[in-house]
C-alpha cells in the first residue's frame, strides 16, 4: 500500500500552472550593453524567471509572465517590454 | 497496579502510559481533570511531553494537527461546545489521516447550558472520518485510550480515534482500576512511525494544496477503505490487549447474554450497565432479553449487529442523543444495518437520558417488558418513545 | 545592514510557472522568504492566495515543506510543529507562518494572539495585500480607509487595524514591518528573526495589482511609494525597543515625505476619492507619524 497517497501530498515542480510563458502579452528583452549587473531585476522578479548566472541575467521565457516589473525597476532602462508576436 | 481513579484521571493515566509527546488542550467541564492531571504529569517530569496551553479548542485541534504532521504522538480532550467549536479541525484531522487520539466527555449542547451526559456532541462528529468508541466503565476508558493509539497508528488504519466517556457518570466517579505496567504498555504500543507523512526538510512535500474533482474522490474512497480495514484491526487489537491484561471487550460490540436472547437492547455508553442489571432481573422473572452494547460507533458494526439481531423478535434501541427531525441516531443506523434480514425484528427507538436525566434500571425493565407484551398480545408498538418525559 | 543583493543565494526554492497573477507580491515574498531562510524551513499556510499559488495536486511550486491548514488555524498549527521539533531536538529548522491579512488580522487573530502570549518559537509573516484577495477582493480588517473592495463598494469607512502594534503589545521578542519593495530589509529582518528564540512577527506590505487596480509592472514602485510617502513605515520593535529603519528613519520631517496623493493616485481602488478625501488621508498619515515618533522618544516600550 503506497502510504504517501492516503492523503494529498504534492511534489515540487516547475510549471505547476503549466507553461506560464503563454500568459504574456509583452516580453522583457534585456539590452546587455546597457545592463550594469545591479541584479535588481533578478531580486524583484516575482516569478524567479530572471535567471542569474554569476552577475549576468537572462530571461526564462518558458515561465516569464511578462509582468514588466523588471523593466520598470531597471535603473538604466536596459529592459524593453516588447509586444509578443 | 490497582488505583481508585475517576474516568477523567483514567484517561490521563492512559495518555501517560501511551507516552504521548504533545498535548494541546483547552479546559471545559467535565473534561478539566484530564488536562489538569496531564499538566501535573508533564510539569512534574513524570511524562516527557510538550503541553501547549492553547487559547481555544479550535486551536487545540489545529496545534495537534501540526504536531502530528511533524511526527509527534498527540493527544487532546474536550466535550460538548469545545467539540463543536473544534468541528472544522476535526474534519481536517480525519481527512488528513493523522493518528490523533482524543477523549470526549460526552456532554449536552446548549441552549440550555447543561453539563451532564448526552451523546449528541460526539455523534455529531460521526461524518468526520474519526473512529469512535463509547465506554461503559472507567476500566474500559483506560484500556480503550491505550488501544486507541495502537489502532490509530496501525498502517492499515491511519485514522484519528475519539474515545467517549459519559459526563459525570464516568468522568467524575471514582472506581478501582487495574493500571497496566509501563513495560507492558511499551510492548503493546511501539513508538509512532512517520505515517501517513512527516513534514521533513530533507524531503519537501506540500500537504493538501488545491486538488481538483478528478483527483479528490480517490482520497475519500481510501478513507472509507481505511475504516473498513479498521474493523479487523480493532478486533485484533482488543484480542492482543486481552492476552496482555486479561481484559477484552468484544471488539466492536459487547454482547451480554445475547446467545439465547430473543429480545435485544441496543445501547451505548455507561447506562449499558443499568441495562445489564435490568436484563439480569428480568431473566430471574423468566424473560430472555440480552444487551448489545455498541462499543465502536465508527466504523459502524453493521454486519455484526445484523447477525445478532437476526435472532431477536424485537429490539429496543436506546438513544441518549437526538437528531431533531429524525429521532435517535443509533436507531437510524441500526435500522440500516438490519435492513437486509429476511425476517426483521420489531424495532422501538427509546430516546432517554438527554441532558443527563437518569435512566434507571426500572426504566429498562419497563421498556423491555412492554416490548414483550406488545409482541405477545400483538398490539401496536410505538416506533419511538421518550422515556420519562413529562407531558409525553 | 551590510547585506548586498550579490550576496544573496541564487538557488530558487519558490519555483516559476506557478498560478500567481502577473506581478504578484506574495510570489515575490515567498521567493525572498526562502532566500533569507534557506530550505530548512517548514511553512504553514492558511487559506489565502498563497494556498492557490502553490499550484494543484500532485504538483507544488515549493521546494520546502508546506502544511496547508484551515483559515483560522495557522498560528496554532505552527505552534504544534514548533513544539514537536523542540521535543525531537530539531532546533535548526525554521517554523514559519506565511499568512495573508485575512488569516492574520481577522479570522486568524485569536490563534495568533494565543501563540504570541505563549511566546511560541515561530516566525509569523503576514503578507498584507489589504483585502481578502483569494476570494475576490473583499474587505478585511487590514483594508485601508477609503479603499474600494467588492464589499466596500463606496470605499471602506474604517481605518486599517494596526497589527504590528497589537503584536508589540504582546511583548514578544521581535516585531517588524517590511515591504516587498525593500527586499534586502525584509531578508535581513527574517534572518535576524531566525536567530531569536520565541515569537517573531513581520508584517510585509504587499501591493496587489489585481486587487488595488494598477498595472502589474508597478508592484515594487507602489510599494516604494508607500514607504516614501510615509503611508507605510518600516520599523522594528526588538525586545521592546522601537526603531525606525531606512528609509523611514529619514522621513521624520514631514516635508521630506512625498505627498500621500502620489501614492493614492496610482491605484484604481482609490479612484473615487475626492481631493478632500485625499487631504484627510494626508492628515491621518501625519497623525500616525506623531504617534510613532512618541514611541521612538520613549525608547523601550516594554
Amino acid at each position: 500500500m503506497e502510504i504517501v497517497l492516503e492523503t494529498p501530498l504534492s511534489k515540487p515542480s516547475e510549471g505547476s500552472a503549466g507553461i506560464t510563458g503563454y500568459w504574456r502579452t509583452f516580453k522583457p528583452v534585456i539590452n546587455k550593453s546597457k545592463c550594469v549587473k545591479c541584479l535588481l531585476c533578478w531580486i524583484y522578479c516575482p516569478e524567479g524567471t530572471v535567471i542569474r548566472i554569476n552577475d549576468d541575467v537572462d530571461i526564462n521565457y518558458t515561465y516569464c509572465k511578462g509582468c514588466g516589473i523588471c523593466a520598470n525597476e531597471c535603473p538604466t532602462k536596459a529592459i524593453d517590454m516588447v509586444l509578443e508576436e | 497496579m490497582r488505583i481508585v481513579l475517576t474516568g477523567n484521571h483514567a484517561v490521563a493515566y492512559a495518555a501517560l502510559l501511551s507516552r504521548v509527546e504533545v498535548v494541546a488542550a483547552y479546559p471545559i467541564t467535565p473534561q478539566t481533570q484530564i488536562v489538569e492531571k496531564l499538566a501535573e504529569f508533564i510539569e512534574g517530569g513524570r511524562l516527557k511531553a510538550r503541553y501547549i496551553r492553547v487559547e481555544s479548542e479550535h486551536s487545540a485541534m489545529a496545534a495537534i494537527i501540526g504536531a502530528s504532521a511533524a511526527g509527534a504522538r498527540t493527544f487532546t480532550a474536550t466535550a460538548s461546545h469545545g467539540l463543536t467549536y473544534m468541528n472544522e479541525m476535526v474534519f481536517w484531522a480525519g481527512n488528513a489521516r493523522l493518528p490523533i487520539v482524543m477523549a470526549i466527555v460526552c456532554r449536552a449542547l446548549a441552549p440550555p447550558w447543561n453539563i451532564w451526559t448526552e451523546h449528541t456532541d460526539i455523534l455529531a462528529q460521526r461524518d468526520t472520518g474519526w473512529i469512535q468508541f463509547f465506554c461503559e466503565d472507567n476500566q474500559e476508558v483506560l484500556d480503550t485510550v491505550i488501544q486507541a493509539f495502537r489502532i490509530a497508528e496501525d498502517d492499515r488504519v491511519l485514522l484519528p480515534v475519539m474515545v467517549g466517556l459519559d459526563a459525570f457518570i464516568l468522568s467524575h466517579t471514582a472506581t478501582p482500576i487495574d493500571v497496566p505496567d509501563q513495560e507492558d504498555v511499551d510492548r503493546f504500543l511501539p513508538p509512532r512511525k512517520p505515517l501517513p507523512f512527516i513534514l521533513d526538510v530533507n524531503n519537501p512535500l506540500t500537504h493538501s494544496n488545491m486538488t481538483y474533482p478528478d483527483q479528490t474522490m480517490e482520497f475519500r474512497y481510501r478513507l472509507q477503505k481505511a475504516m473498513e480495514r479498521a474493523r479487523r484491526v480493532i478486533v485484533e487489537v482488543d484480542e492482543e490487549y486481552g492476552r496482555l491484561t486479561g481484559r477484552r471487550y468484544g471488539g466492536l460490540l459487547d454482547c451480554y447474554k445475547c446467545e439465547d436472547a430473543d429480545l435485544g437492547v441496543i445501547i451505548m455508553g455507561s447506562s449499558a450497565g443499568d441495562a445489564k442489571e435490568a436484563v439480569d432481573k428480568l431473566r430471574d422473572e423468566g424473560y430472555k432479553p440480552g444487551v448489545v452494547r455498541i462499543r465502536v460507533f465508527r466504523p459502524f458494526p453493521k454486519e455484526e449487529l445484523k447477525e445478532i439481531c437476526g435472532k431477536f423478535k424485537a429490539i429496543a434501541v436506546i438513544d441518549r442523543d437526538l437528531s431533531p427531525g429524525l429521532g435517535g441516531i443509533l436507531h437510524a443506523e441500526t435500522l440500516a444495518s438490519i435492513y437486509d434480514l429476511r425476517s426483521r425484528p420489531v424495532v422501538q427507538n427509546c430516546i432517554a437520558g438527554l441532558g443527563g436525566r437518569d435512566i434507571r434500571v426500572e426504566d429498562f425493565k419497563l421498556i423491555i417488558k412492554e416490548l414483550y407484551r406488545g409482541i405477545e398480545e400483538n398490539i401496536e408498538i410505538p416506533p419511538i418513545r421518550w422515556i420519562g418525559v413529562k407531558g409525553e | 545592514m551590510s547585506l548586498k543583493i550579490k550576496d544573496l543565494p541564487t538557488e530558487e526554492y519558490w519555483l516559476p510557472g506557478n498560478p500567481s497573477c502577473h506581478g504578484c507580491p506574495a510570489s515575490l515574498g515567498l521567493r525572498l522568504l526562502t532566500k533569507a531562510l534557506g530550505p530548512k524551513t517548514i511553512v504553514v499556510i492558511p487559506a489565502c492566495c498563497s494556498t492557490i499559488i502553490q499550484g494543484a495536486y500532485p504538483k507544488t511550486s515549493a521546494k520546502f515543506p508546506i502544511l496547508n491548514i484551515a483559515f483560522a488555524a495557522s498560528a496554532a498549527a505552527a505552534s504544534g510543529i514548533a513544539e514537536t521539533l523542540e521535543f525531537k531536538c530539531k532546533e535548526d529548522v525554521n517554523v514559519v507562518v506565511w499568512a495573508g491579512d485575512g488569516g492574520t488580522v481577522d479570522i486568524g487573530l485569536q490563534a495568533l494572539s494565543g501563540a504570541a502570549e505563549r511566546n511560541e518559537n515561530i516566525i509569523y509573516v503576514c503578507y498584507d495585500n489589504e483585502a481578502y484577495m483569494n476570494t475576490g477582493i473583499q474587505r478585511s480588517g487590514s483594508t485601508p480607509y477609503g479603499a474600494w473592495t467588492t464589499t466596500t463598494v463606496t470605499g471602506k469607512k474604517e481605518h486599517k487595524k494596526n497589527l504590528p502594534l497589537i503584536m508589540a503589545a504582546h511583548r514578544i521578542p521581535y516585531v517588524a514591518t517590511a515591504s516587498v519593495a525593500y527586499p534586502i530589509d525584509f531578508i535581513a529582518k527574517l534572518r535576524k528573526a531566525s536567530k531569536i528564540y520565541g515569537m517573531k512577527y513581520i508584517h510585509l506590505h504587499s501591493p496587489c495589482p489585481t486587487g488595488w487596480r494598477f498595472p502589474s509592472s508597478k508592484t515594487v514602485e507602489i510599494g516604494r511609494l508607500a514607504v516614501l510617502t510615509g503611508t507605510w513605515i518600516l520599523y522594528e520593535v526588538e525586545n521592546g525597543v522601537f526603531k525606525l529603519n531606512p528609509p523611514s528613519n529619514t522621513l521624520i520631517d514631514k516635508n521630506r515625505r512625498k505627498p500621500v496623493k502620489n501614492y493614492i493616485k496610482m491605484q484604481g481602488r482609490f479612484s473615487h476619492l475626492t481631493d478632500e478625501d485625499i487631504d484627510e488621508l494626508q492628515i491621518y498619515v501625519d497623525e500616525q507619524w506623531e504617534i510613532y515618533l512618541k514611541l521612538l522618544s520613549v525608547g523601550k516600550i516594554y
